[in-house]
């Protein structure tokens, strides 16, 4: 599945975090899941699971992983408007999935029609936060 | 705080590609597409384990001048490019189903960083990129991922072309990137001023494009066969 390569940059990245802030040991880190990239949290936290075998910074870490609602501002007439309501085939949903990006190819301004809108929250995966132990 | 993870990954990724040769221009509509395309034909068939990334998001034309059809890459941790005609092929439009990719500039590095973090190329000889025409997100994100990338500068027999690619090769110089040569395409046979080869205006390459078996038998795949060998490429 596709969620193991964006699992492994979250744990490699928050290792590198982690050693830039001289933490020895990882206890936390917080994870966001962009609505709009529907990723499977079960099979990404399956992933997590055994790549942390490999770091073991991250060994004993707690992912935290929270949803965030995706939010889209037309850059063509400024409305703001949430994905709820966006239609979508499965297979565009899928390429979204895989390149969030997509969404203007498929997605467009409920007002105005327009591929040109700006995606204000909600995209991809990201960290929030990390802790630690020095 | 907001860490985008993507970025730490790449290396990692790219990490079993020798050469990462990134087929440039600053102009458009001068072949870099098909001297991408070919190029990355002609060295798998010398053999070589090669990728062909088409990084012209807006533009994509790779899978027309393959003819690579119904494709889709397979997801196993990350996705791992299709295959065809022995080349590792990757592209936007196995996932834009043909349709306009309308992207502003920072979605266009947003993708291009996306497709990098999940793209699993595996162990190559050669990754080839058809970058688009100018210095943008695409070129700018490659310098910054593909560390040790290569250019092979496309131009045509014109004192605009020549122009700009004088100010590009000035900065390519500058920022430490390694240009392995300058070839100029549709050249009427006359020697090209700058250029390390010459490829010839073939007015039977159109006909071939789509069909890789032809392609390669074109005056145009012999003549960036010649080109790419003083280029130091096989
Ligand atoms: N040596 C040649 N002889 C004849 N036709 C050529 C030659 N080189 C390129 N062409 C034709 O010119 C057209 C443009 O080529 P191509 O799409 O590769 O350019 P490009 O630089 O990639 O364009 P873009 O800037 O849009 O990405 C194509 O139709 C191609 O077949
Ligand atoms: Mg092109
Ligand atoms: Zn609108």
């Amino acid at each position: 599945m596709h969620e193991w390569a964006l699992a492994e940059s979250v744990i490699k990245s928050a290792v590198e975090h982690a050693g830039e802030q001289k933490l020895k040991k990882l206890k936390e880190t917080g994870v966001v899941f962009g609505e709009l990239q529907a990723i499977d949290k079960e099979i990404f936290s399956f992933a997590l699971e055994e790549l942390r075998k490999q770091f073991p910074a991250a060994a004993a870490c707690r992912f935290k992983i929270e949803v965030e609602p995706a939010a889209f501002r037309c850059k063509a007439c400024a409305h703001e408007f949430p994905l709820k309501g966006l239609k979508k085939t499965k297979d565009e949903a899928e390429f979204i999935h895989f390149v969030p990006e997509m969404a203007h190819t498929f997605l467009k301004c409920p007002k105005c029609k327009s591929p040109d809108f700006e995606i204000a929250r909600g995209r991809g995966v990201s960290i929030s936060y990390i802790k630690g132990e020095k | 705080m907001t860490i985008d993870p993507r970025p730490s990954v790449i290396a990692e990724r790219l990490k079993g590609v020798k050469r990462v040769i990134a087929v440039t221009g600053w102009k458009g509509g001068i072949g870099k597409s098909v001297t991408a395309s070919t190029l990355a034909l002609l060295l798998a068939k010398q053999g070589y384990r090669t990728g062909l990334f088409d990084l012209d998001f807006a533009g994509a034309s790779d899978h027309l001048v393959l003819g690579a059809k119904g494709l889709f890459p397979k997801e196993e941790k990350g996705l791992e490019p299709p295959v065809f005609e022995g080349v590792k092929f990757m592209s936007v439009v196995f996932f834009s189903e043909n349709k306009a990719v309308p992207l502003r500039g920072a979605n266009v590095s947003d993708a291009i960083i996306e497709l990098l973090a999940i793209t699993q190329w595996g162990e190559l000889d050669f990754l080839v990129l058809d970058m688009p025409p100018g210095i943008n997100d695409a070129a700018l994100d490659v310098m910054r991922f593909a560390k040790g990338a290569e250019v092979l500068a496309v131009t045509v027999p014109s004192v605009l072309a020549h122009d700009v690619l004088e100010r590009s090769l000035a900065l390519y110089r500058r920022l430490g990137v390694p240009v392995l040569g300058v070839v100029e395409n549709m050249s009427d046979g006359r020697r090209p001023a700058g250029a390390c080869a010459a490829i010839r205006r073939d007015p039977k390459l159109e006909a071939a494009l789509g069909r890789p078996a032809a392609l390669l038998k074109t005056a145009f795949a012999r003549d960036l066969r010649r080109a790419a060998a003083k280029a130091g490429l096989a």
